[in-house]
């Protein structure tokens, strides 16, 4: 059976968390950063999955699950963060967020 | 039953805690009275935990095959994190009147908060570090921001969440690419396996990912942008604990993953990365603070220097410089804490008079704020015989042990930098004349936590030998 | 063998039937009165055409929240439904009361939502 070697998971999965520094680094928009930090932690999901899949072994994926949801609770404190910034602002351009110096 | 009773007995204190939480939520579902209620509740909670964590130091058991640890180290950090939260929900009890949060979310956020550090401090497995990381930080987002009308609060806890969130990346990929060398995520089949892999580039790679995030949440130099704002802009009360428990509690998973690697008696290969850390979070805290006349502003640099000064023993690494930074992260609690309640208690409605103009001759019209505030400010500064002394002086040593005598000389040079911006503070407030009445808020719980506070400090500093023996007995577990 | 796929065509027919039955006779016995609305194509209630810097009400967001976290929280009970007849088997009752245990603390979270009013639309 020819099977996927698992360094193309990591190179993507190292392209992914790179796009996801990037981002979080140059992009402005509060939504769009926190998204490249999602794709942060899917880039780790993708190499823990690919990782236990080559070692056979499951501890790997079972953590895969504990990401996802964590990383779904950090999502909705996240999104009610920037509703209530907006509430009061109206704008999640962090730029625009300088009540204090950066 | 693959777990016997007897595991489930020794877990009492997360059960405690748990089992909390849950009650918490349901008096707040049933009853509107629930901000008077979970306050008493909380505290109960708290202070049946620290007690039992400190009755159970000498007996360690590794529980639920090998996913977590209770006495020894864990439970020292337990006490700590207790205590703290304990001191800061009596100083919240007037306070969050004053700043227009007073939820009984509030308190059930601490427990949870209080859940996550234990878990960290107790992790024997790379998952519960991250299961408690996540606990405690996505509460102190919530923490920072609960009073959704402030724009200063919203700002806080944008900024601590994003960039808390970019540091978990940094933890999780790192987690990954060890698991994908080890092949497991014990920490101790890692440290048995690491002087095999330490020169295996993905796995020093991971390594590296996992400890500048955990750098991130200890509010080290290169890693400390979102400490100011945050700091100045949550509640106070709420500073408190994130200054001092939060970084205890990330302190306490470098502990166990590092301290653990040195036993194995390869050479230190994360040496010069704390010792540089050290360094420029020493300096950097210390001159950044001489120039800020916010208060919360002014502890919030001192906080990155406190890092710094912790973080050389980090990079000593033997079991003496370990027990200092663990006997120097309870005396920061007491301390800060201290400090904070006290700012707490002084601090008007809408953030305002939380500069250090607005304790301009506290003296007068509050001798005993002034006293327990000067206290607090020799004890950060390291003066002897108070607790911030020994904390330093401990961590020193152990550095010089190790050769890291430079080191220890940077650090002493950053402690007298310091010295200037906290007595500032003290001599604005008994060296100068009152240009404004200063009208307290006059919560009896808030006085008792700094009385408290003022007591532990001075208890550590003039016995440390009760607690530091107590350390070194359960280092190196 | 070819004759083990006889009962999905089965299906297969028989599904046909009734679902081509429900909308013949949706068209035969009902009443028809179309208008300008009924007759756009459907978007899960949305106007298909339009602007695509649409804003999306903020209460969406509010829901849409809440959403993920109880989406979410079921992956861990996929693992356990597969293997629950072994675990039973080996741990019997054990192998039941952790997951419920889990399950009353999110629906603990689910009725604190509720009863704070976290998904009234007004």
């Amino acid at each position: 059976m020819l099977s996927i070697p698992i360094e193309y998971y990591l190179i993507l999965s190292a392209f992914m968390f790179i796009v996801g520094v990037t981002g979080v680094l140059i992009r402005r928009n509060a939504i769009v950063v926190f998204m490249c930090i999602e794709l942060m932690l899917n880039a780790a999901n993708l190499s823990l999955v690919a990782f236990s899949s080559y070692h056979g072994n499951p501890v790997g994926q079972i953590f895969v699950f504990f990401v996802m949801t964590v990383a779904a609770a950090e999502a909705t404190v996240g999104l009610a963060i920037i509703i209530a910034i907006f509430r009061n602002k109206l704008t999640v351009n962090v730029d625009e967020i300088n009540i204090f110096k950066w | 039953m693959p777990f016997s009773n007897q595991e489930y007995l020794h877990l009492l204190p997360f059960i405690i805690i748990g089992v909390g939480i849950v009650f918490s939520v349901v008096i707040e579902l049933i009853t509107k009275k629930s901000r008077e209620i979970l306050p008493w509740f909380s505290i109960l909670l708290f202070f049946s935990t620290a007690l039992y964590s400190i009755y159970t130091i000498h007996n360690k058991y590794i529980l639920f095959n090998g996913m977590i640890q209770v006495g020894g180290k864990a439970a020292i950090f337990n006490f700590i994190f207790n205590f703290a939260a304990l001191l800061i929900t009596m100083s919240s009890i007037g306070y969050l009147k004053k700043y227009g949060s007073n939820f009984g979310e509030y308190y059930i956020l601490i427990q949870s908060a209080v859940l996550g550090m234990m878990v960290m401090a107790g992790s024997k497995d790379i998952l519960m570090i991250f299961l408690g990381l996540e606990l405690m930080s996505i509460c102190f987002y919530v923490l920072a921001g609960l009073n959704r009308k402030k724009h200063s609060a919203n700002e806080a806890s944008l900024k601590y969440f994003l960039l808390g969130a970019f540091a978990t990346g940094f933890v999780v990929y790192g987690i990954a690419l060890i698991y994908g060398v080890t092949a497991t995520t014990k920490i101790d089949i890692l440290i048995q396996n690491f002087s095999a892999q330490s020169s295996n580039i993905i796995f020093v790679t991971g390594l590296i990912l996992f400890i500048i995030g955990f750098s991130f949440k200890i509010a080290a130099f290169p890693f400390h942008m979102w400490v100011p704002d945050v700091y100045q802009g949550s509640a106070t009360t709420v500073t408190g604990i994130m200054s001092t428990a939060g970084k205890a509690a990330a302190f306490s998973v470098l502990i166990i993953t590092l301290t653990a690697v040195y036993t194995v008696n390869s050479p230190n290969i994360f040496s010069p990365y704390f010792a540089a850390i050290a360094t420029l979070s020493m300096l950097f805290g210390s001159i950044v603070a001489l120039t800020q006349d916010n208060l919360k502003r002014m502890l919030a640099y001192s906080s990155i220097s406190h890092a710094g000064y912790m973080a050389i023993g980090l990079t000593a690494s033997n079991s003496y410089s370990i027990s200092g930074i663990i006997f120097y992260l309870a005396a920061y609690t007491f301390m800060n804490i201290g400090a904070f309640s006290i700012i707490s208690i002084i601090e008007g409605e809408n953030d305002s008079r939380t500069n250090i103009q607005n304790i301009t001759g506290l003296n007068a019209s509050k001798p005993m704020l002034a006293a327990f505030m000067s206290l607090f400010m020799f004890a950060l500064a390291g003066i002897p015989p108070l607790a911030g002394f020994f904390g330093k002086y401990y961590v020193f040593i152990g550095a010089i042990k190790s050769g890291f005598t430079w080191l220890a000389i940077i650090g002493v040079f950053s402690s007298v930098i310091s010295v200037y911006f906290y007595l500032r503070v003290v001599v604005f407030m008994y060296f100068k004349n009152p240009t404004e009445d200063i009208n307290t808020d006059t919560s009896t719980f808030s006085y008792s936590a700094v009385i408290i506070s003022g007591a532990m400090v001075l208890l550590l500093g003039l016995m440390p030998d009760l607690l530091l023996n107590l350390i070194l007995s359960v280092v190196n577990w | 063998m070819i004759l083990d796929y006889i009962p999905i065509f089965l299906v297969l027919i028989f599904s046909a039937i009734i679902g081509g039955a429900i909308v013949f006779s949706s068209k035969l016995f009902g009443p028809y009165s179309p208008n300008k609305i009924k007759q756009l194509s459907y978007e899960s209630g949305k106007d298909p055409v339009g602007t695509t810097h649409e804003r999306i009400s903020v209460k969406y967001y509010l829901v849409a929240m809440l959403f993920i976290i109880f989406d979410i929280e079921v992956i861990y009970v996929y693992p356990w439904a597969v293997q629950f007849k072994t675990l039973f088997g080996e741990h019997g009752l054990f192998a039941f009361i952790p997951m419920l245990i889990f399950l009353i603390v999110l629906e603990l979270g689910f009725l604190y939502i509720f009863v704070k009013g976290g998904l009234k639309w007004d």
